[in-house]
């Protein structure tokens, strides 16, 4: 009975079904059409030199396996300050993970392993984090009262982070409109996870603690480029004031994804927001072919509360899979268990994402809840079956499917069957509901896996250790006299400059605006020069060497003011750099030096021109109109850089 | 009912709320200065200033309003939030010993409370199986509170009700008591119950916890669980305190309660036995005793009960120029007792003499003990200890000072002559005072730095 269906084929009639589409091929009305709807969370971590809650030193790391120290510590379920349990915070309950904490004593006090009450909160993020709120237009709060939001993942040892909410309903402009913003609010950051295997999780310690600002705006957004700019436009205002911290880890968001009729769905933690657009393309459509399930099922079942999934215990010593799935349940004492889903026929194949389909859900539960690692699972709408139609024979025998049904084996220790059987029928109840609130997890080709269940307002709680904090106007007024000026102005100067678009990000993400205001205004350049000597060379040069010791971009101020005042052609800029950037502490001249430069009179360059064309006619191999201009350009470029303007040469070749 | 409908806003901040008819719980828009804010007004904690307003926003954080900004407010809506730990029945199975727990107060399950802005403990079975569901596979539980009242406000009186509850329940056939307590003072009261209730016939465990229950990683529920194990299943029928052993989530210690000493403000495992080595470890599978005697469990219900306490007793903690008239003034207030925590072996400076020889002649028991904790009060060693011997101090040899205080006020109960003080003072009932000292018990907590980092690095702490 096993393959009673032809399981690609059903995975490709259902996307297309789904109305599946890439995103080069989708267009504001695609997404229209679904509904698409999406608000971002956006976590910058602050550049100050403590943690937040105690004297620990911020932004310091170490790597996984370095660790002086270990603590295990359980979460358990607590109730909110309105009374009321926390949807997560059962699920995390029923994991039952063992959480070890991996300890340097360099980064970690008894405050980071929940031993010491918080110590008062960082006064240098707090200012920060009011004069970012002020910059975003927020309206700030008249006293910091700090909460403890609930995390039974482990990421925390409290079991919650404690935050503050600094600003309310602000927003920011994009290029074509204005996003929301709901709130920003200064929080401590969790541990880093080093690996979650079965029922044990391990944490660092190193970066728990430190102070990040986050900045939540409204659903606001209605294509995957509008998240993408406005991710940007939060990253970039935070850097503008050259306060947060940057570099791998120090911003991440969250980013809420929406279908019409679908659930608001939290992909966590994406580290790029070049990765936005696709993650957010393919949760509206995960959505909407969830929806497609959803109604498939109640056409079969007009009253889902009938529905029952029925289970058995296999001998697993009568199964022999392929790619070792049986074998390696045998050497780990696993029971194997075979799950009818009635009615789930053609469903379990049902299209969800790209390379994904149905099962992959009730895979990554049973992974999550279950702590059963994968493969977990395997099922009747395999593509490539790991069971031969007789072992399916086998399975069906004691489970006596129908003809529209489905059926599930999965493998794991005795212990975690229960919970594993509850995380089935649990999913696939709410697959008659449509889309389940979560967190899920980003993978960079655009895909995500369930992470947890979405938590929501019940899981916060007055923070009893610590006092509120009054915030009054003069210390606002005082620190509204530091705001940059806004990142949308900013952009609209750029234009003005004549700098090309393809240089912006690079100098928001750098916060190198007031540095090239700096250098056209102080060194009287050309803007567009400058704008493409940053967007352009110093961005190759990133990506092609590696400094020897910490480079500033200050530097650069200083090499285009040496040319300058040697009175070099500025051309000689572009050759400078690679030398400048592997070797920040070298002298400008040294550099010039080791490059072979000669300064040179523009009339001796000039004057070789007739030597050389003579020359080339002697070798010259093929007719052209411009072979002879080019090859004396080669001839001479070299000695000109510096000398004199490559254009000039150009004129001078060409006379 | 004004105070209910604006609970815990006084002042300015009240006459604002009074002015714009906007009640606590109500949902309201507030117009300021520095923007509009909706949100839910929520009670004010009374230490809080009364320049600010507080209020829930739709995301669920709180955030406070200064009433200098408000220009206006409107109330929207009402609702009452109802905070309530869900109580469930506890279920009763058969062949599982009988506990009961006897609530004092103290964090092990707790609530929030707006007045003061901290958690204030809650407790009954329901609440207690509706917090800690496990229990009701380690034994059939049942509650009383005898009162409620923070660890630091136990008095003399608390811990006679106390040995006469513990009594009753004996007596009426439990396999086992748990007392849930505060950790300040949970050492004190650890001592005063064994002096108290002598020759138990079952396992009397004092459990607190250092994280309240209404934090996600709370000691409070493996507390109880190896609290209420150890007294159903344990065959140490003694008062004991029951707290973690490290601070990760492994094991408990059961301490002896004469040894047993809070030695950190915060840290999860900040109970200590001093002098000595713990009586057990603690898992919710059994015990594990470390030391090789204790009183068993017996099947009889013996039990003697000693409830008496002298309340004119004190302790002074004796630093270098100490004035004589701390002495004398203790005196001159009717104190028939002192015990002096000394420096070293149990020294003071000579300037307090004069002090000690008129309290003696007062007819005061005065008691040394020292402030090392570890060892023992060694008077013989200097002259100084010789000459304050014969002023009239007795030696309490290793007594904790905080035992010392506590048996001395119990012993001073029962009766005035100093003799028979004396003597129930030195006579151990249950290793307040120990012949020897092991000689690894120092070492174990406190040893050679090499050896600890090695131990930290391979074992969960």
């Amino acid at each position: 009975m096993a393959q009673n269906i032809d399981p690609k084929r059903n995975y490709e009639e259902t996307r297309h079904k789904t109305g599946y589409v890439t995103r080069g091929e989708s267009t504001q009305e695609t997404y229209d059409r679904l509904g698409f709807m999406s608000g971002l969370e956006v976590h910058q971590q602050l550049k100050t030199s403590q943690k937040l809650f105690c004297r620990c030193p911020a932004g310091i790391y170490q790597k996984p396996g370095d660790f002086d120290a270990e603590v295990i510590r359980h979460m358990r379920p607590t109730l909110s300050e309105l009374g009321e349990y926390d949807g997560t915070a059962l699920m995390e309950f029923k994991t039952r993970k063992n959480i070890i904490y991996r300890l340097k004593s360099k980064t970690s006090c008894t405050y980071e392993v929940d031993d010491t009450p918080p110590f008062p909160l960082n006064r240098e993020a707090l200012s920060i984090a009011i004069e970012i709120s002020l910059v975003s237009k927020l309206n700030i709060v008249g006293e910091v009262h700090i909460t403890r939001k609930q995390y039974l993942d482990g990421s925390i040892p409290t079991g919650f982070q404690r935050t503050a909410i600094i600003g309310v309903e602000g927003e920011i402009p994009l290029r074509n409109k204005k996003i929301r913003l709901i709130q920003l609010s200064l929080e401590e950051d969790s541990c880093r996870e080093v690996s979650d295997i079965g029922h044990t999780r391990i944490y660092r310690t190193d970066r728990l603690g430190m102070p990040l600002i986050e900045t939540v705006t409204y659903p606001d957004m209605t294509n995957p480029d509008e998240v993408k700019e406005a991710c940007n436009y939060i990253r970039f205002l935070g850097r503008s004031t050259g306060k947060v911290r940057t570099g791998i880890g120090a911003g991440r968001q969250d980013v809420n994804v929406s279908c019409k009729g679908g659930t608001r769905v939290e992909i966590k933690g994406v580290a790029h927001s070049r990765w936005i657009p696709e993650l957010t393309h393919n949760e509206c459509f995960r959505q909407w072919a969830l929806l497609s399930i959803r109604d498939l099922l109640n056409a079969r079942f007009p009253d889902c509360k009938l529905w029952n999934l029925t289970h058995v215990l296999l001998d697993l010593h009568a199964f022999n899979s392929k790619n070792g799935f049986t074998k390696d349940a045998k050497a780990n004492g696993f029971k194997l268990v075979a799950v009818n889903l009635p009615g789930f026929k053609g469903i379990l194949s049902h299209f969800t994402q790209p390379g994904k389909m149905f099962a992959n859900e009730l895979s990554e539960r049973l992974k999550v809840i279950a702590c059963i690692e994968f493969p977990n699972m395997t099922h009747s709408e395999e593509i490539d079956p790991l069971f031969t139609p007789v072992d399916w024979e086998k399975a069906n025998i004691l489970l006596k499917p129908s003809e529209n049904d489905a059926q599930l084996i999965f493998r794991g220790p005795e212990e975690d069957i229960k919970t594993a059987i509850e995380t089935i029928e649990e999913r696939c109840r709410m697959a008659f509901a449509g889309v389940p609130p979560e967190t899920r997890k980003s993978f960079e080709n655009g895909t995500t896996i369930f992470e947890r269940v979405l938590p929501g307002a019940d899981r916060m709680y007055p923070d009893t250790d610590s006092a509120p904090i009054p915030l009054e106007n003069d210390y606002i007024e005082s620190l509204s006299k530091n705001q940059p000026e806004e990142v949308i102005l900013r952009y609209k100067r750029l234009k003005d400059w004549n700098i090309p678009e393809d240089c912006y990000t690079y100098i928001f993400k750098k916060n190198l605006f007031p540095l090239i205001e700096r250098i056209i205004t102080e060194l009287d350049l050309n803007p567009a020069f400058v704008g493409k000597f940053f967007g352009h060379a110093v961005k190759w040069v990133e990506g092609q060497y590696k400094p020897t010791a910490e480079f500033d971009y200050k530097i650069i101020y200083a090499l285009l003011r040496f040319i300058k005042q040697r009175n070099l052609d500025i051309s000689i800029a572009r050759r400078m750099l690679p030398q400048v950037y592997q070797y920040p502490k070298m002298e400008f001249e040294s550099a010039l030096t080791s490059m072979n430069y000669k300064a040179v009179a523009k009339e001796q360059i000039v004057s070789k021109i007739p030597f050389l064309r003579n020359k080339f006619a002697e070798i010259r191999l093929s007719k052209g109109p411009d072979v002879e201009h080019n090859w004396i350009m080669g001839q001479l470029r070299r000695q000109a850089e510096g000398n004199m303007s490559l254009r000039e040469l150009h004129e001078a070749v060409r006379d | 009912m004004t105070d209910d409908i604006f609970q815990g806003y006084k002042g300015l901040a009240l006459e604002v709320l009074k002015k714009y008819n906007v009640r606590v719980w109500g949902q309201a828009v507030i117009k300021t200065t520095r923007g509009e804010f909706v949100g839910t007004v929520l009670p004010r904690s009374e230490n809080d200033d009364d320049r600010h307003i507080v209020m829930k926003i739709p995301t669920g954080y709180n955030i406070g309003l200064d009433i200098a900004t408000i220009a206006g407010m409107k109330e929207t809506g009402y609702k009452k939030a109802n905070y309530k730990i869900p109580e469930k029945e506890f279920p009763y199975t058969e062949g599982l010993p009988k506990v009961k727990l006897i609530g004092t107060g103290g964090t092990i399950a707790s609530r929030l409370d707006y007045r003061t802005g901290a958690v204030i403990p809650a407790f009954s079975p329901g609440e207690l199986y509706g917090a800690v569901p496990e229990l009701a596979s380690i034994c059939n539980l049942t509650t009383e509170k005898v009162f409620a009242v923070f660890s630091e406000n136990m008095s003399p009186d608390h811990y006679k009700k106390l040995a006469i509850a513990i009594g009753k329940e004996i007596e009426a056939g439990v396999d086992g008591i748990v007392i849930g307590h505060g950790t300040d003072t949970l050492h004190h009261t650890a001592a005063a119950l064994t002096f108290m209730v002598q020759n138990s016939p079952v396992p009397i465990v004092l459990v607190g916890s250092q994280r309240s229950s209404d934090r996600p990683s709370s000691d409070a529920a493996l507390n109880l669980m190896h609290a209420c194990t150890a007294a159903g299943h344990g065959d140490i029928a003694e008062v004991m305190v029951c707290m973690f052993g490290p601070t990760s989530d492994e094991y408990g210690f059961l301490h002896r309660g004469t040894r047993v000493r809070k030695m950190h403000s915060s840290y999860r495992s900040t109970f200590r036995t001093i002098g000595d080595t713990p009586l057990a470890t603690i898992t919710r599978k059994g015990l594990k005793p470390i030391k090789e005697t204790y009183n068993h469990r017996r099947k009889d219900r013996k039990v003697t009960i000693l409830p008496y306490f002298e309340e004119k007793v004190s302790i002074v903690y004796y630093y270098p120029n100490m004035q004589p008239d701390i002495i004398d003034s203790l005196v001159e207030h009717g104190y028939k007792g002192i015990v002096i925590a000394g420096t070293g072996l149990g020294h003071v400076n000579k300037p307090l003499y004069p002090a000690i020889e008129r309290a003696a002649k007062a007819g005061v028991a005065v008691y040394m003990t020292v402030q090392t904790l570890w060892g023992y009060v060694h008077m013989f060693v200097y002259d100084t200890g010789r000459d304050l011997m014969a002023l009239g101090v007795v030696p309490s040899e290793n007594m904790l000072p905080e035992v010392a205080y506590i048996k001395l006020g119990w012993a001073l109960g029962q009766t005035s002559d100093l003799e028979e003080v004396k003597r129930i003072m030195l006579a151990p009932i249950n290793d307040e005072t120990t012949p020897r000292e092991p000689y690894n018990g120092y070492l174990i907590y406190q040893g050679g730095v090499t050896e600890v980092e090695d131990f930290i690095r391979k074992v969960h702490k």
